[in-house]
């Protein structure tokens, strides 16, 4: 009887359903696949193709599971693609000048060196963010817009300008078939399934932020905290100190991707960071996650990941030129917002009136 | 006299929720009828169905006689039909005569008044008393009462045949609510109807001429004020005898536990010095503005302080929020909306908040321990919801400030710093809040007691100060004051100036 409680309405059946991210990537999977036997090649719905989407995706899923938090706890890091090529541009230099050929005996310290120096650089990079915003209070957007041009910049310094090509005895073969979606079975972690180590790797590392999310102290306090800082910090919550931590953490996962990011194209090139931040938040978003905080799902950032990267190959299936690839994918964020928004009362014209 | 709005056998559902159930009312010109009702009666669905934001289902409506269909908020006011809302809903950028002025035809924002509609804008502001104001002058910089007398004027620029008022003193001072009611037996004598809908029964009484009472979406009674007594209305709205309105929990006052030492912080509070004891509830009283809010933040550390210090138990406590909570004070925030409960999120999620150490081992969360103690906490507080995992943003006020109170509860603080803790909930449950504040007296706890409704005050505390300018003036038990010495001290200092 309460005047302000929610009113189901006509509407009931859409603001009710909780599966909209997975069934719209059943729904692309089954269009592409319906178009590509028609009109294209019929390689689309293949073991193979599906290998090279999951891994494509993977690449994307990693850096935005750490977007994720980010997202629920209220922020944004617009630094995260640029981030992302400063560790691998720093990984890749790491394997060029400073580690021995794989197969000499001692390379595997150089090896754990370098890998620690990516992850070293992605941390920190998450941390100069996280410790700005909480420090100085200034809004999350502009302070990752600048340090998104300083990341950049820091990759072309160190880069000098160019692209780094580590010589390939350098990598060790774990490393070298991190994304590897060939028919060699030998060359997959679980040998019989024949699923990238990428995407092995992206699901654990979701499995385990989704149980933090869901079940720690922490998790809970970043959902309060995205959900509405003052009540936060009336509660206790330690919302600067909580806050940098997201952004550090998120670090790690910009650090994994960017292992991975190098592990698939060997080299390091520090421009090619450019744009991936905006294909990392689409993924969180596809995902159901709210750009105004508290809201957000690792299932569902998986899921937007994977859409993402279905609808491009598909499109390359299709011959679709890159061009309209992107026109397409701009179109779905569109919808799916729209269709978030719906399920959440909005826009509030239609709903009135439908009232 | 035939009325000048009729309201016949009204009803509105929202799916299977029926928000408004066959209410008739009838407002005449030159009387002002209170329209009365606790929280969730359907008090605010009836203003929106009236100004024409709702359409009815079912009943007639007319005005002056003819049928009255309003298809929008535009179309009632064009009709003659103005509402002031609680929250005001001025555009602060704009000039006072842009925001007059606004939803006019033939105006808009930043255009050019015609000489007489300048001259309209200038008469519909001197109305309400506005001399002093300019028409140009940026309106965000103008005090909410003056905001809210530019509502009303913009009101009367639309030739409003009847004004409708929504709580409208909730956010005023006492020295600008008698402003208000000057205005508005101004309005009355000028042949206009009025319908006020407020809380404060006092209130009604100081303005309304005529009544009207509404529970759980039915009408359930009207007539002349003076042919009722305040029992008689409480016992309509509540559809119960309330033989109690302030049930008092006897309890002991013990030793002193909270002593606090010329505290001070920019602005406020000045020089506060306190000392308060196991079992006590202390009220303070002050007009809006003079820093009894800004002290409680300053106890729990929310705010900067630059002198003074405060002790528990004889032991000085750190300046900072998680020392406070962990000496046990407990903030239940003014602002329930925006700081006290986050409001998108669960239940579970608003009582847990900040209390997560007792169901978790090793940083792990026990999601079934969480979610039993929640329902629990629903049960003893007697929070009306359909599931603990249900948003809090659904709750009415009152069942939203038992979740805050049960969050404090839950953190087993021990000294309550609960500011107006009844603003804005209905009769029946700020009986069931006077009577928890008893019994945690009577359980030893300390508490503090903000409000700004005096009867409140004189009725559950032990001691009662007077803040003002940021300072805390006179403090005597409570059965020392009245209603009016109070009034005149929190006045005092002001006039002093």
């Amino acid at each position: 009887m309460t005047e302000n409680q929610t009113r189901p309405n006509k509407l009931h059946w859409l603001t009710s359903f909780r599966h909209g991210p997975t069934l719209a990537l059943l729904a692309i999977i089954a269009l592409f696949a319906l178009l590509d036997w028609q009109f294209g090649s019929g390689r689309f719905f293949s073991p193979r193709n599906a290998r090279v989407i999951v891994n494509s995706a993977a690449l994307i899923a990693v850096p935005a599971l750490g977007m994720t938090m980010i997202i629920i706890a209220g922020g944004i890091d617009l630094s995260a693609g640029t981030a992302l090529t400063l560790s691998g541009t720093a990984l890749a230099i790491a394997f060029r000048d400073y580690t021995i050929p794989a197969d000499q005996a001692g390379a595997a310290t150089w090896i754990a060196a370098a890998l620690a120096l990516g992850l070293g650089v992605g941390i920190l990079c998450g941390l100069v963010n996280g410790l700005i915003i909480s420090l100085t209070e200034m809004v999350p957007f502009i302070v990752t817009l600048g340090t998104m041009t300083i990341f950049l910049g820091l990759g072309q310094v160190i880069a000098d300008e160019s692209t780094v090509y580590p010589e390939s005895g350098h990598l060790p073969d774990w490393l070298r078939y991190l994304c590897y979606t060939g028919s060699n079975s030998d060359h997959y972690w679980l040998g019989f399934l024949h699923i990238p180590s990428s995407a092995l790797i992206a699901i654990v590392l979701g499995l385990l932020v989704a149980a933090v999310m869901h079940f720690t102290v922490f998790g809970r306090n970043v959902v309060a905290i995205g959900s509405n800082a003052s009540t936060a910090r009336l509660c206790g919550i330690r919302v600067g100190w909580t806050t940098a931590l997201v952004y550090a953490l998120a670090g790690i996962f910009v650090a994994v991707g960017a292992l991975l990011y190098f592990a698939n194209v060997k080299n390091g090139n520090p421009s090619d960071g450019t744009g991936k931040e905006l294909e990392i938040i689409a993924a969180v978003v596809l995902g159901g996650g709210s750009l105004s905080g508290g809201r957000g799902s690792v299932l569902g950032t998986i899921i937007g990941a994977l859409i993402i990267k279905t609808i491009s190959s598909g499109c390359t299936m299709l011959s679709i030129p890159n061009t309209y690839t992107h026109i397409i994918i701009g179109v779905i964020i569109i919808i799916a917002v729209l269709i978030d928004g719906l399920r959440n009362g909005a826009p509030k014209w239609l709903f009135d009136r439908l009232r | 006299m035939n009325p000048l709005l009729e309201v016949t056998g009204i009803s509105k559902r929202f799916g299977p929720t029926i928000a408004l159930e066959n209410v008739s009312l009838s407002a005449h010109a030159g009387r002002v009828l209170a329209l009365i009702g606790e929280n969730g009666a359907g008090k605010s669905t009836l203003l929106k169905t009236l100004s024409g934001a709702h359409r009815a289902d079912a009943g007639t409506m007319s005005l002056e006689g003819r049928p009255y269909r309003p298809s929008s908020p535009i179309d009632a006011r064009d009709s003659g039909v103005a509402i002031v809302y609680q929250e005001l809903t001025l555009a602060p950028d704009l000039s006072v005569e842009d925001n007059v002025m606004l939803g006019r035809t033939g105006t808009g924002a930043g255009t050019l008044l015609r000489s007489n509609q300048r001259a309209a804008v200038t008469e519909a502001l001197h109305r309400v008393g506005l001399h002093h104001v300019s028409p140009k002058a940026r309106t965000g910089d103008q005090s909410v009462a003056t905001q809210q007398l530019i509502e009303v004027a913009r009101a009367l620029i639309s030739d409003a045949k009847i004004i409708l008022f929504d709580e409208p003193t909730s956010s005023l001072p006492a020295a600008d609510v008698d402003r208000l009611f000057q205005i508005i037996d101004n309005l009355r004598s000028r042949g206009l109807a009025i319908i006020y809908i407020s809380h404060f029964l006092e209130e009604v009484r100081r303005v309304a001429d005529d009544y009207a009472v509404l529970r759980d979406g039915n009408s359930v009674g009207s007539g002349e004020l003076a042919s009722i007594t305040d029992d008689q209305i409480i016992s309509l709205m509540v559809g119960r005898d309330v033989d109690d309105l302030f049930p008092s929990v006897p309890h002991e006052i013990g030793e002193v536990r909270l002593e606090v030492e010329d505290l001070g912080a920019a602005p406020m509070p000045k020089d506060v010095s306190l000392s308060l004891r196991r079992g006590e509830i202390f009220g303070v009283a002050g007009l809006v503005g003079a820093g009894r809010t800004e002290l409680l933040r300053c106890l729990f550390a929310l705010e900067p302080t630059y002198a003074g210090h405060v002790r528990l138990d004889g032991r000085r406590l750190p300046h900072n929020v998680r020392g406070r909570r962990k000496a046990g004070f407990g903030l239940l925030s003014e602002d329930r909306k925006s700081e006290g409960l986050a409001q998108n999120l669960s239940i579970v999620e608003n009582l847990a908040m900040g209390n997560h150490d007792r169901y978790t081992t090793a940083g792990w969360i026990n999601l079934n321990a969480r979610l039993r103690d929640a329902r629990e906490w629903i049960k003893k507080v007697e929070i009306k919801a359909q599931d603990p995992g249900q948003s809090v943003s659904e709750l009415s006020g009152g069942n939203q400030q038992k979740v805050a109170i049960a969050r404090l509860l839950a953190q087993d603080a021990e000294i309550y710093l609960l500011d107006e803790p009844t603003k804005g909930i209905d009769v029946g449950t700020k009986a069931e809040i006077y009577r928890m504040m008893g019994e945690l007296a009577a359980d030893g706890k300390t508490v503090i007691f903000v409000s700004s409704y005096l009867p409140e005050l004189l009725a559950v505390c032990d001691r009662v100060g007077v803040m003002t300018r940021g300072r805390l003036a006179e403090t005597r038990d409570a059965d020392q004051w009245d209603e009016e010495e109070l009034m005149v001290a929190a006045l005092a200092a002001v006039e002093e100036r």
